[in-house]
């Protein structure tokens, strides 16, 4: 027997392998371009949350029939993956179904399941193009989600429907030859989903039929390793980062505003309050806010990096029904793709942040940054707990301090703030009038 | 026949006592129109229960969430520190208030800055008042069997998970309250936080109010009540905008617990 397919399943197998880990430090230094920050509290409910929110789909379920759906490709994915051990192992050994004697009739009623799953993931994915391409599901036709991530979503779902085909047709294949005796192929028992294939193959020759066996044998595993590779430049990649984002989700209060040390500093010193600041400040005080990713913290480059571009976040946010042009999703996919450009131009030498640009102005305006009501329910919607808001007010924090570029009606309110100690014009010595009628009141019995 | 009291911080440290809670009014409790009505019902319910209050009076100011929304963190800490300073010399330890921008201010923001408060927002205190037995209601006032629907703040609802609440406290009016479709977690804004109080909205299709006040009109509602001064003004400029306003009233919780408490 000929080691020839065993070996070049190997290099196959170790050439994706180092091409995925160069991809995945690729991801890691982009997120962690932006600031450090320690979220490590709390590590109990950090655990449960992620357990409830990426591993048990729960927010999913705010929508009942999508999560249902997705339930389905997900499950698929976790389990069929566990035949994919299987997969490679025969490649590496030159085996066929290595597990089949060992396992005996739970092999059966495991492959039957796998089947059952990939005929769900098949269905489940059709109904999702369906809904992208036909139905046109409003929140997969906004603006940002033109070209790429279009496309982005209608590949996916069809190599997900192409490699579950690929599935059946094998086991369909390898059962007519193991039926017919030849030699190598192992009879596993009834197999409900390919077997309803078995019409389609059963007059063809033992020969055609190894050839397409093998064929889609190949198909699977390498359209699967080509695949894990495609996740990391699309936006599929949530299936991996769903994880840790929901590991370090924000477990404050979701109205409470982060405070800014640095400022409570100065304010202090303004004020004449003793502060814990160190007497030296440091030599480069950081901007304000946040101009660029860096200004951010990894954790909200994590989140963008999250993101599936479901909108969710968009399709109930206040701002967005109503026609403004802010829509939370596109925030992270431009948090993400300012992330991707950086990235690639500090790897081939390139300015990197020099490059002229940055997030605010080139990727999000302030007319977006403006009309955000700081609501919170593209936080809510997020299944996976990502925080777009998070970084609007960041951005809204360097246009105030570092450009003094909030809209005229707010500086008005920051002045009415400063002199009359409340957002209007109002005298701070008429604060208490409310009172004066209500005091002349007798109180009934 | 006694007047209603309304004791302040200095007055009361003057003559060496402390109230149980400080009612924090807020700046549209103070300044707005329609929501100084609120502040009074407040002020005339905790009289009339008896409860041991003061206000900070001209001694309070603006907590600074419009300017921390709006990206001025200087502002907001200038205003927070100072407050800060004026509750820590009353020694406060508890603070009330109708306005869900303060409660979430005061609650979450001021702690980082040296300020630690038990803070609760109106609705909460009306539904321990009730559920004590202290608010004697009538439940044969105005609203009794009339259909009344709740809109949730942003930063009551999401912003602090306080839900039932407010839904508590109406349903002690004994009238049948309706829910909008987007509720609760999914409840939609009013389009006046985050500072767009004090601007106009950035040009769009609708406003976000008018938007809100179509879903409350949908329910057949003969009320809509919230718990927000903001929320107040957005649901009736919405109500007007839809030429509504003889039908559908918009009520703080305070002004319809006092009205039923025939004060």
């Amino acid at each position: 027997m000929s080691f020839l397919p065993q070996i070049i399943f190997l290099i196959i197998l170790i050439a994706s392998g180092f091409f995925l880990i160069k991809r995945v430090k690729f991801l890691r230094r982009n997120i962690l371009l932006g600031t450090a920050e320690i979220r490590n509290d709390q590590p109990e409910k950090r655990w449960k949350t992620m357990l409830l929110v990426a591993f048990g789909q729960q927010k999913m379920f705010k929508r009942f029939i999508p999560a249902f759906l997705h339930l389905f490709v997900y499950v698929g994915f976790l389990v069929i993956n566990l035949e994919v051990l299987e997969f490679v192992l025969d490649g590496i050994f030159g085996t066929h179904r290595l597990f089949a004697p060992y396992l005996g009739g739970a092999y059966v009623a495991a492959m039957n399941f796998f089947e059952f799953l990939a005929v769900m993931v098949l269905i489940s994915c059709l109904i999702f193009l369906i809904r992208r391409n036909v139905v046109k599901v409003p929140r997969f036709t906004k603006p940002e989600m033109k070209g790429w991530p279009a496309l982005d979503g209608n590949l996916i779902l069809c190599i997900e429907i192409v490699l579950m085909m690929a599935i059946l047709k094998m086991n369909a294949a390898d059962q007519i030859l193991a039926s017919r005796g030849v030699e190598h192929y192992v009879v596993v028992g009834n197999l409900f989903f390919s077997g309803l294939l078995h019409p389609i193959f059963e007059n063809m020759s033992s020969s055609f039929l190894i050839f397409v066996e093998r064929a889609a044998w190949w198909f699977h595993i390498v359209g699967i390793l080509a695949f894990a590779i495609y996740v990391t430049y699309s936006k599929h990649l949530h299936i991996f980062l769903a994880f840790p984002n929901t590991w370090y989700s924000n477990l404050n209060p979701k109205g409470e505003m982060e405070n800014m040390p640095v400022v409570t500093n100065e304010v202090n010193m303004m004020l004449g309050i003793p502060t814990d600041a160190p007497a030296d400040p440091p030599a480069e005080i950081g901007r304000f806010g946040a101009k660029d990713i860096n200004d951010l913290s990894w954790i909200n480059v994590m989140n963008a990096y999250s993101c599936t571009e479901c909108g969710r976040c968009t399709s109930e946010c206040p701002a967005n029904l109503t026609g403004k042009k802010l829509s939370p999703r596109k925030i992270m996919m431009d948090v993400r793709d300012r992330a991707e450009e950086v990235g690639k131009s500090l790897d081939t030498g390139g300015k990197g942040f020099e490059d002229g640009k940055s997030l605010l102005g080139d990727y999000i305006s302030k007319e977006e940054l403006n009309a955000c009501t700081s609501c919170n329910a593209c936080v809510e919607a997020c299944p996976v707990n990502i925080d777009p808001l998070a970084i609007i007010l960041e951005m809204r924090r360097y246009v105030a301090m570092e450009e003094s570029g909030t809209p005229p009606q707010w500086n008005a309110m920051f002045q009415n703030m400063e002199t009359s100690f409340a957002p209007w014009k109002f005298s701070p010595q008429d604060r208490f009038n409310w009172a004066e009628k209500v005091k002349e009141e007798e109180i009934p019995n | 026949m006694s007047t209603y009291k309304v004791p302040t911080m200095a007055e009361m440290a003057g003559k060496g006592e402390s109230p149980e809670v400080l009612f924090w009014v807020g700046c549209a409790g103070s300044f707005d129109d329609r929501y100084k009505a609120v502040t009074q019902a407040f002020v005339k319910i905790l009289n009339k229960v008896g409860v041991s209050f003061a206000v900070l009076g001209p001694e309070e100011a603006c907590t600074g969430d419009p300017a921390r929304r709006a990206g001025n963190e200087f502002l907001f800490q200038m205003q927070a520190v100072a407050n800060i300073q004026v509750m820590n010399g009353y020694n406060i330890k508890k603070v009330v208030t109708a306005c869900p921008h303060c409660f979430n201010t005061i609650k979450n923001e001021y702690p980082a800055l040296g300020g630690n408060y038990e803070v609760i927002h109106h609705s909460q205190f009306l539904q321990q008042l009730i559920n004590e037995g202290k608010v004697a209601l009538k439940g044969g006032g105005e609203f009794k069997g009339k259909k009344i629907t709740f809109h949730d703040s942003c930063y009551l609802g999401r912003g602090n998970n306080v839900y039932e609440a407010p839904r508590e406290v109406i349903k002690a009016l004994d009238v049948e309250l309706v829910e909008m479709k987007r509720c609760k977690t999914k409840g939609l804004c009013c389009g006046a936080g985050g500072a767009q109080m004090f601007k106009e909205p950035e040009p769009g299709r609708k406003d976000i109010n008018v938007e809100r006040t179509e879903e409350a009109l949908a329910t057949g509602a003969s009320a809509i009540a919230v718990g927000c001064p903001f929320c107040l003004t957005m649901m009736t400029d919405g109500v007007k905008n839809k030429e509504k306003e003889a039908e559908v009233k918009v009520y703080d919780l305070a002004e319809m617990i006092a009205k039923d408490m025939g004060i």
